[in-house]
């Protein structure tokens, strides 16, 4: 039981750290909670289907169909946060100055929820059908259901446990310094998955890695301890990267940070005047 | 037509790749990996054909070699490696971590 718990808490565990930050970065929305509840059931069906298809994916486009899969998912979720981000840059400052009032939420009709929406439930899919398959070998091994689902139980509330850890920490973030903070964070996760995805697609042999190893920091803090995954999920650390990865990172967060800047004129700056008049972006 | 073109330019260049690269087999039988060790040249691409024998999914992972990818029962896999330096490269059945152990021996 311990054994399955500790797979399905380290899959929970990668996607309730990014579902934490987005639900930290869509602070005080009204409707944010349907819309993150309906990303973690959207997440959990993809994943059971994406199980499910597992074989015919891997066979598809010569054998490197699973690496293509992985690749467009996480570029997606990249795209999807780039919006996201860009967007609040330019409107966070309103959405800090509306919440200045204790416990006002905001309401604003148009902002791209649902791109987060489709961030939350690529996260769940992806990490989930890992799960998925694994306790449908263990079914098929022989274990008890007893085992199956007290290591789903342990996994999935140690791994929300430690999620909404996070996002409590980031809620104690100063209002003036949050929304920029979370934008911040939502940078560099979306660099992190491009990165990811860049490995996948070195994998299939479809980009050249350009040098396997840049640098090899495992001595530091290796891929394979807690933290390491931790901050592999979050902000895409690697231990070895290969120089594919590296320019994925770089001109992934470069794009962002400028369309933040273009866009935002700078999001961080405390506001001068009253917006109310801005309550119908 | 641009989506089909640019599926048509990736399956060429993978087709193409497979052919020009050595091929080394790995099969996962028992949530074991055999042999437990492959020895591959350095500083050359390689191909690593790994065969599932048994019913239960696995995942080949290895975070010296950035690799991760799932085998289904009874199913087979190709993963790319290299150019790698000489060096010791462990890898592991990522649903089997206590018994599915192996490493690549670049040399
Ligand atoms: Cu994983």
């Amino acid at each position: 039981m311990l054994g399955s718990g500790l797979l399905v808490f380290r899959e929970v565990l990668e996607a309730a750290l990014i579902v934490s930050i987005v639900a930290a970065a869509t602070r005080g929305v009204v409707g944010r909670g349907r819309w993150i509840g309906a990303g973690i059931g959207a997440g959990v069906l993809g994943a059971i289907i994406v199980a499910f298809f597992a074989g015919a994916i891997a066979q598809a486009v010569s054998g490197i169909g699973q690496e293509l899969f992985n690749a467009s998912v996480l570029l997606a979720a990249v795209l999807m946060i780039a919006w996201h981000a860009i967007w609040m840059a330019s409107h966070g400052r309103e959405l800090a100055t509306q919440m200045k009032s204790v416990g006002a939420q905001v309401t604003g009709g148009n902002r791209p929820l649902s791109a987060l929406l489709i961030v939350v439930a690529i996260a769940i899919l992806r990490e989930g059908s890992e799960v998925v398959l694994f306790l449908y070998g263990q079914s098929a091994g022989g274990s008890s259901a007893v085992d199956l689902i007290g290591g789903i139980c342990i996994g999935v509330i140690g791994g929300s446990a430690v999620g909404l850890a996070l996002y409590f920490g980031l809620l104690r973030i100063p209002m003036r310094y949050f929304f920029s903070a979370t934008n911040w964070l939502l940078l560099l996760l979306a660099a992190g998955l491009a990165s990811q995805a860049a490995s996948f697609l070195i994998q299939a042999d479809v980009l050249p890695a350009l040098g396997n190893r840049i640098w090899d920091s495992s001595f530091l803090l290796s891929d394979t301890s807690w933290i390491g995954k931790a901050l592999h999920t979050l902000i895409g650390y690697e231990a070895h990267p290969a120089g594919m990865q590296i320019l994925f990172y770089l001109v992934t967060a470069a794009l962002i940070a400028f369309g933040m800047r273009m866009l935002g004129g700078g999001g961080a700056k405390p506001p001068q005047r009253p917006v109310n008049a801005h309550l119908a972006h | 037509m641009l989506r089909r073109t640019l599926f048509a330019v990736v399956a060429m260049s993978a087709l193409a790749a497979q052919a020009a690269v050595p091929e080394f087999h790995l099969v996962v039988q028992d949530h074991k990996f055999q042999p437990t060790e492959i020895q591959v040249p350095a500083g050359q691409k390689f191909k690593l054909i790994v065969e599932n024998k048994d019913a239960s999914p696995e995942e080949f992972e290895s975070a010296e070699l950035n690799r991760e990818k799932v085998v289904v029962g009874n199913g087979t896999i190709d993963i790319y490696l290299g150019p790698l330096e000489p060096g010791k490269y462990g890898f592991f059945g990522d649903f089997h971590q206590d018994t599915a152990q192996g490493a690549v021996i670049a040399k």
